[in-house]
């Protein structure tokens, strides 16, 4: 029968045609592609060279430098490298964040209830979302590394450009994580507004309780709490080690392996309750 | 095969456990005919359509499609059956025949098959030569099959249409109605739609549910439907004050006759011939008749005698909304 129709059927068919869509909203729209490059300038500029840390140490007591200070806080002599990685991980939640609306879009517009009466997977309709942010946010994650170098990115002692894949990797990871919880929660409501504000709750603080911008060891404790917890926080110090400290393998690996547990969890939870939603 | 295309006994939804919205709807769609569910805004049709389409689970009750369980065997139905929905899905950013493609995927036809479909679809709705134009400058008919097109991809061999010339202008609506007629001539396809037009149901229908309140009223052909509401109307007024409706109603094949703001309705079989007849009598006893009108009942009428009510109140409601609708698609953009 499907033989006849000229269905080649696999579990996963649909997937790269669901994901190109959405990837093809992004880079055949000029102004939406130009938008997303020049977001991480602005905020690097602001963030990263407006304020400028070091300016505020003092540099008349002796024995103390800027760059010993700055070493011995962040972990590298340069606010500029040590935010511009925190970048990374802000691209990361940002990008991640729209898959669920996203979702919301494609049921108000009928899309969503078009696809699932088709034989397309369920599975595969999610994970095409959770795929196309995945894919956006790496790619942003290049542009980001490209920029910072202009910018003056102070690269770590034993940095190879083998790294950068490293850095994709754990990108990969964070990114099919966040977007499956993104996803859960957006994919009951029928209001844009809804999502939103949930999204708009959550995103901030879970930027702020991390290490992306501000080193967690001077953070208060219950907040050190939250950041040890956050995936972000793992991601960010991965990034770190990849591309401008000193590589610690073994944090790196615990790194890893923290990430790796959030994105299977959180791709199980996700896509289960996605899944089971769709099928009511 | 079993007798009946589409069967569904029983079939009921319920929604958050207590808003019923489709209730012990039980029916049989022939191979090769247009099956319409006509009722107004909230009456249960999408619910049922998608229930059929295997989006929904039904609460109870159940239904097949070509001999496949809809609850159990969703898989094979949603390979042998075509949807065209209610809302414009196509992408607006994508071209015509780049969201031919796209639904195509969907169903995991083979690139080169997809192809060749996707270009006999968009001649057969007369969109080849806006292929390649992105979907956000087409007008309201385009999109519409656009619609038609991809729901034809996988060579269904039942189609569900939801309200499909729903938002669309008197013109456009009847260019989509032959396209619709082409495709049960050319394919012999099965057809289940839903509307809340009543002149849709009676152009296109071989056989139409009225539903209401999630429940059918009643099923028929819409000709015996609006047969058997005992003919046609008849408004009649004379120059003269006096009560003439006794004498009408001696008419053959005059039903009834009632005076209302000083003319006169009346039910009659075969009215144009009943008419004259009509005049006949009233002249011979020295009446003058001044004016004269004949209605055919419509389906207005017919849903009227089962529900108690008009739908035209309902049609309102759902232009609005449709109407809204395309002010959220614009201010997505």
């Amino acid at each position: 029968m499907s033989e006849l129709n000229g269905n080649s059927k696999s579990k996963l068919h649909g997937l790269w045609a669901l994901t190109n869509r959405e990837l093809k909203k992004w880079y055949k729209a000029p102004v939406i592609f130009l938008l997303s490059i020049i977001q991480p300038i602005l905020w690097m500029g602001l963030l990263g060279k407006a304020m400028n840390i070091s300016a505020l140490i003092p540099t008349n007591i002796p024995g103390i430098s800027p760059e010993t200070v700055l070493k011995g806080t962040l972990g590298t002599s340069d606010y500029f490298s040590f935010m511009a990685v925190g970048m990374i991980s802000f691209t990361a939640l940002f990008t991640t964040m729209f898959s669920g609306m996203s979702v919301v879009w494609d049921r108000r517009l009928g899309f969503l209830n078009k696809a699932l009466s088709t034989p397309v997977s369920r599975a595969v309709i999610i994970f095409s979302k959770v795929l196309s942010a995945t894919l956006r946010s790496m790619f942003q994650a290049g542009l980001i590394i490209v920029i910072a170098v202009a910018f003056g990115l102070q690269f770590g002692v034993n940095f190879t450009p083998l790294n950068i894949l490293g850095v994709f990797a754990i990108m990969f990871l964070v990114c099919v994580g966040l977007s499956s919880i993104f996803i859960a929660i957006t994919i009951r409501s029928t209001r844009i507004e809804t999502p939103m504000a949930v999204v708009n709750l959550i995103n901030l603080p879970l930027m702020f309780a991390s290490n992306a911008f501000f080193p967690t060891k001077f953070m208060p404790d219950w907040l050190q709490t939250i950041a040890k917890v956050n995936p972000l926080t793992y991601t960010t110090d991965a990034v770190r080690q990849l591309l401008i400290f000193s590589t610690d393998w073994t944090q790196l690996a615990l790194d890893f392996t923290y990430v790796g547990i959030f994105a299977v969890v959180a791709a199980t939870i996700g896509i289960v309750l996605s899944w089971r939603y769709l099928s009511k | 095969m079993s007798e009946g295309v589409i069967k569904a006994e029983g079939l009921t939804k319920v929604f958050n456990k207590h808003l019923t919205a489709v209730d012990h709807v039980g029916f049989s769609v022939k191979q090769g005919e247009i099956f319409g569910f006509l009722g107004p805004n909230g009456a249960g049709k999408t619910t049922t359509i998608n229930m059929l389409i295997t989006i929904l689970k039904p609460t109870e009750g159940k239904a097949s499609v070509l001999d496949f369980d809809i609850a159990k065997q969703d898989d094979e139905v949603r390979n042998v059956i075509g949807v065209v929905p209610q809302e414009y899905t196509a992408d607006e950013d994508l071209t015509g025949l780049e969201n031919v493609l796209l639904c195509a995927d969907l169903y995991g036809i083979q690139r080169s098959i997809a192809k060749e479909r996707a270009t006999d679809l968009l001649k057969l709705v007369e969109l080849t030569d806006f292929r390649d134009k992105k979907v956000q400058t087409f007008s309201g008919g385009m999109r519409r099959r656009l619609e038609l097109a991809c729901g034809l991809i996988n060579r269904p061999k039942v189609l569900f249409l939801d309200e499909p010339t729903l938002g669309l202008d008197v013109q456009t609506r009847t260019a989509t109605w032959n396209y619709i007629r082409k495709l049960k001539k050319e394919y012999g396809m099965t057809l289940f739609m839903t509307t809340h037009y009543l002149e849709e149901a009676d152009a296109l229908c071989d056989r139409v549910a009225i539903i209401d309140h999630g429940k059918i009223v009643v099923i028929g052909a819409p000709q015996e439907l609006k047969h058997s509401l005992g003919g046609d109307v008849i408004t009649l007024g004379i120059r003269e004050d006096d009560d003439v409706s006794e004498l009408i109603r001696k008419v053959e094949h005059v039903k009834d006759a009632k005076r209302e703001n000083g003319s006169y309705r009346i039910k009659a079989e075969y009215g144009e011939i009943t008419a004259p007849f009509i005049i006949e009598a009233l002249r011979k006893k020295g009446y003058t008749v001044t004016k004269l009108s004949l209605t055919e009942p419509t389906l207005n009428e017919v849903y009227l005698e089962y529900t108690g009510k008009s739908m035209r109140d309902a049609e309102e409601s759902r232009e609005a909304f449709a109407a809204q609708r395309m002010t959220m698609r614009r201010a997505r953009q």
